[in-house]
C-alpha cells in the first residue's frame, strides 16, 4: 500500500508533499496494523532447562478472530499458548527470548504479571473448578481484582454464566458446590469464570479434549461467539476442530512454526509439504 | 431396531477381528506353554490365598482385641473409683484431686498449639507453595524435619530444661513445658500440612493464577481449603502427643498440681510450675499410694482423648463438606 502511493503520488504533486504523504499513510498503516493484531510475538525462544521448545516463533493474532494452533505432540504449542500469560513463568528452568506485545505493550516488561493473567484469560485441558459453590469460582477473579459490592459481584456472575451458555443450566445452583457438575458444563464454567475478570484475550488449551462430543459441540459453538467481544487463541489436537472454529492457523512442528496463515488456506491448499502431510492425516 | 442396529455392526467387527486373526495366525503358531502348567499350581495358589487371608484376619482380630483389653482394663478397675471428691478444685494428698491436672492439660495443650500450629503451618506452606519446587534447601528442611520426629520425647525434655529452664530462667513451668512441646510437635505438623498441601492438585494453583490472583491469595483461597482436612488431622495427632506426653514435661514443667495463677499474678501464672493429667497419672502411680485413683484418672484421660478425636473428626467432616 505503501509503495503504491509513494510511487503514484509524485506525477500529481511536489516532492516535499509526497514525503509527507508516505509518512502518514505509513503511520495509518501502523495504527491499522496494531488495531488488527491484539498480541504479537516476535522471535520468541523458550527453553526448558537445555530443551529448545520454541524456535525462533513470529506470529501476531488478530483481534476477534479464533486462531488455532495445530501440531503434533510435543510441537510446542501448548508452551507457546502459557507463554502469552506468563503461565510458564511457574515452571523451573524455563527461559524466554524475545518480544511479546498485547496492544503494543510488552506482555514481559510493561505490564504485571496478575494485570497480564487478568487481560489473558486461559481456560485449561482438564476442567478446574475450585472446590467452592458456583458463584464463589466465578466471584473469584473480580473479588481478587477489588470488586467487592455484592450488587456488582452478582451482576458479573450473572453476565458471565450468560456469556459462557450455561446461566440457564446453573442459575438454581448458585450456591452448590461446582465440583458436582458434569464435565462440560465445570468446563464452560471455567470460560465462565475467565470472562468474569473482563479479559481481551482468552487462550484455550486443549479445553475439549477431556470432554465428550455434545459437551464439544457446546463449548466450539461458544467460541464461535465469544469472538466477535474477544480475542481468542486455542490449542488442538483435532483438527477438524481447528476447521469448524478458527479463522486462522499456526501449524507447530518439533518448536519450530512451519506455517501460518488463514485456516481455509492452510487446510485446502498448504504450502509447506509438513504441513500438508499434517492436515491429511498421514502422521500426528 | 437394536437387532437391526446390531447386525452390520457385529458383522463389521467379526470380519475386522478375522482379517487381523489371519495375518497374526500366518507369522505365528499359537503359544502352547499353558499346557504344561502342573495342576497342583492352581492348589499352591489356594492354599497360598487361605493362609494369607488367615494371617490379616488374625492381625486385626488381635489389634482389636488388644485395644478392648487395655480400655476394658482401665475401665473395670477406673469407674467403681470415679468419685466427686476426685474433681474438687485443690488438690490435696487425701483427696488426690485430677482437677488441676486436667485444666493444666488443656492450658498446656492449648499453648504449644499456638506456638506449634503457625510455625509449622507457615513453614510447610513456604516449602511447598513458596520455595522453588525440588531445591535443596527444601530437601535439607525435609529430612531434618523427618529426624526430628523420630526423636524420643525425652531428649525433647532433656533440651528444654537445659535452655528453657535453666538458660533462660523460666524455671519449670507451663511456659517452658508448652515450648518444649511445640518443638516436639513442629515436625509432625510440618510433615502433615506438607502432605496435606502436596496432595491438592496443581491446578487449582493454575486456576488461581490463571486469573490474575496474586500467590498469597491463590494459596489462601484456591489451595487451603483443599488441605484443611489433612492439616486439622495433623493438629489432632499433634494434640494427642501433647496430652499423653510425660518424660519431657517431668523435666520442663515440673510436677506441682495446682493451676497456674493468671487471676493472681496475671501473665506472670505462665512462669507457675504445673501438672498435665498424664504427669499427674505417672507421679500417683510410681507413688503406689492411691492405685485405684490412678485408674480412674486414666478413665478420665481416656475420655478427653476419646473426646478430642470426636470432635476432631466432626470438624474434618465439616471442612470436607464445605
Amino acid at each position: 500500500m505503501n509503495d503504491n502511493g509513494a510511487a503514484v503520488l509524485p506525477s500529481k504533486t511536489e516532492p516535499s508533499r509526497t514525503e509527507l504523504d508516505s509518512l502518514v499513510s505509513l503511520e495509518i498503516e501502523q495504527e491499522l496494523d496494531s488495531a488488527f493484531s491484539k498480541m504479537e510475538v516476535n522471535n520468541l525462544n523458550l527453553y526448558y532447562g537445555e530443551f529448545h521448545a520454541l524456535k525462533d516463533v513470529s506470529l501476531s493474532f488478530p483481534k476477534n478472530e479464533v486462531t488455532a494452533l495445530i501440531g503434533p505432540s510435543g510441537c510446542g504449542k501448548s508452551t507457546l499458548l502459557k507463554t502469552l500469560n506468563r503461565m510458564n513463568d511457574l515452571v523451573v528452568g524455563c527461559r524466554v527470548d524475545g518480544k511479546i506485545t498485547l496492544d503494543g505493550e510488552d506482555a514481559y516488561r510493561d505490564i504485571s504479571v496478575n494485570d497480564l493473567r487478568r487481560r489473558v484469560g486461559m481456560v485449561f485441558q482438564q476442567p478446574n473448578p475450585f472446590p467452592m459453590s458456583v458463584y464463589d469460582n466465578i466471584a473469584f477473579g473480580p473479588r481478587t481484582h477489588g470488586i467487592k459490592k455484592h450488587a456488582d459481584l452478582d451482576e458479573i456472575v450473572e453476565q458471565s454464566l450468560r456469556r459462557a451458555a450455561i446461566w440457564d443450566e446453573l442459575k438454581d445452583r448458585l450456591k452448590k458446590s461446582a465440583l458436582g457438575l458434569s464435565g462440560g458444563q465445570q468446563q464452560r464454567l471455567c470460560i465462565a469464570r475467565a470472562l468474569a475478570v473482563q479479559p481481551e484475550v482468552l487462550l484455550l488449551d486443549e479445553s475439549t479434549s477431556a470432554l465428550d462430543p455434545i459437551s464439544t459441540a457446546k463449548i466450539e459453538e461458544l467460541v464461535s461467539e465469544l469472538k466477535n467481544d474477544y480475542t481468542v487463541i486455542m490449542v488442538t489436537h483435532n483438527m477438524m476442530q481447528a476447521l469448524r472454529v478458527s479463522d486462522k492457523t499456526a501449524f507447530f512442528l518439533l518448536g519450530d512454526m512451519v506455517e501460518f496463515g488463514n485456516t481455509d488456506e492452510l487446510f485446502t491448499n498448504p504450502v509447506d509439504p509438513r504441513t500438508a502431510d499434517y492436515v491429511s492425516g498421514r502422521f500426528g | 431396531m437394536m437387532g437391526k442396529n446390531d447386525t452390520p455392526l457385529e458383522l463389521s467387527a467379526v470380519g475386522a477381528t478375522g482379517a487381523a486373526g489371519a495375518n497374526a495366525v500366518g507369522n505365528m503358531p499359537p503359544i502352547s506353554k499353558y499346557d504344561n502348567v502342573s495342576p497342583r499350581h492352581n492348589m499352591s495358589v489356594r492354599i497360598a490365598s487361605l493362609v494369607m487371608r488367615g494371617v490379616v484376619y488374625l492381625g486385626a482380630i488381635v489389634a482389636t482385641a488388644v485395644l478392648l483389653l487395655i480400655v476394658g482394663y482401665i475401665l473395670i478397675n477406673g469407674v467403681p473409683y470415679i468419685t466427686p471428691s476426685l474433681f474438687e478444685w485443690e488438690y490435696t494428698s487425701e483427696n488426690v484431686s485430677l482437677m488441676p491436672a486436667l485444666i493444666d492439660t488443656v492450658l498446656m495443650a492449648a499453648c504449644s498449639l499456638i506456638i506449634a500450629v503457625p510455625i509449622g503451618v507457615g513453614s510447610a506452606v513456604y516449602l511447598v507453595e513458596y520455595a522453588p519446587r525440588g531445591s535443596r534447601f527444601v530437601r535439607i528442611v525435609r529430612i531434618t524435619t523427618e529426624t526430628l520426629q523420630g526423636i524420643p520425647s525425652i531428649i525433647y525434655g532433656l533440651f528444654g530444661m537445659l535452655f528453657f529452664v535453666t538458660a533462660l530462667h523460666w524455671g519449670l513451668s507451663l511456659l517452658s513445658g508448652a515450648c518444649t512441646l511445640a518443638i516436639m510437635i513442629l515436625p509432625t505438623i510440618m510433615r502433615t500440612t506438607e502432605e496435606a498441601l502436596l496432595a491438592v492438585p496443581d491446578s487449582y494453583r493454575e486456576g488461581g493464577f490463571g486469573l490474575g490472583a496474586g500467590r498469597l491469595r491463590t494459596v489462601m483461597r484456591c489451595v487451603m481449603p483443599s488441605a484443611a482436612p489433612g492439616i486439622t488431622s495433623g493438629i489432632i495427632l499433634a494434640l494427642g502427643r501433647c496430652v499423653g506426653e510425660v518424660a519431657a514435661l517431668l523435666f520442663t514443667a515440673g510436677t506441682i498440681a495446682q493451676i497456674p495463677n493468671f487471676v493472681g499474678q496475671g501473665a506472670f501464672a505462665f512462669l507457675d510450675s504445673c501438672r498435665t493429667l498424664a504427669v499427674h497419672m505417672y507421679v500417683l502411680a510410681s507413688e503406689g499410694l492411691h492405685m485405684n485413683e490412678t485408674y480412674a484418672t486414666a478413665v478420665v484421660l481416656l475420655v478427653v482423648v476419646t473426646v478430642l478425636n470426636l470432635a476432631a473428626n466432626v470438624a474434618i467432616k465439616k471442612l470436607r463438606k464445605d
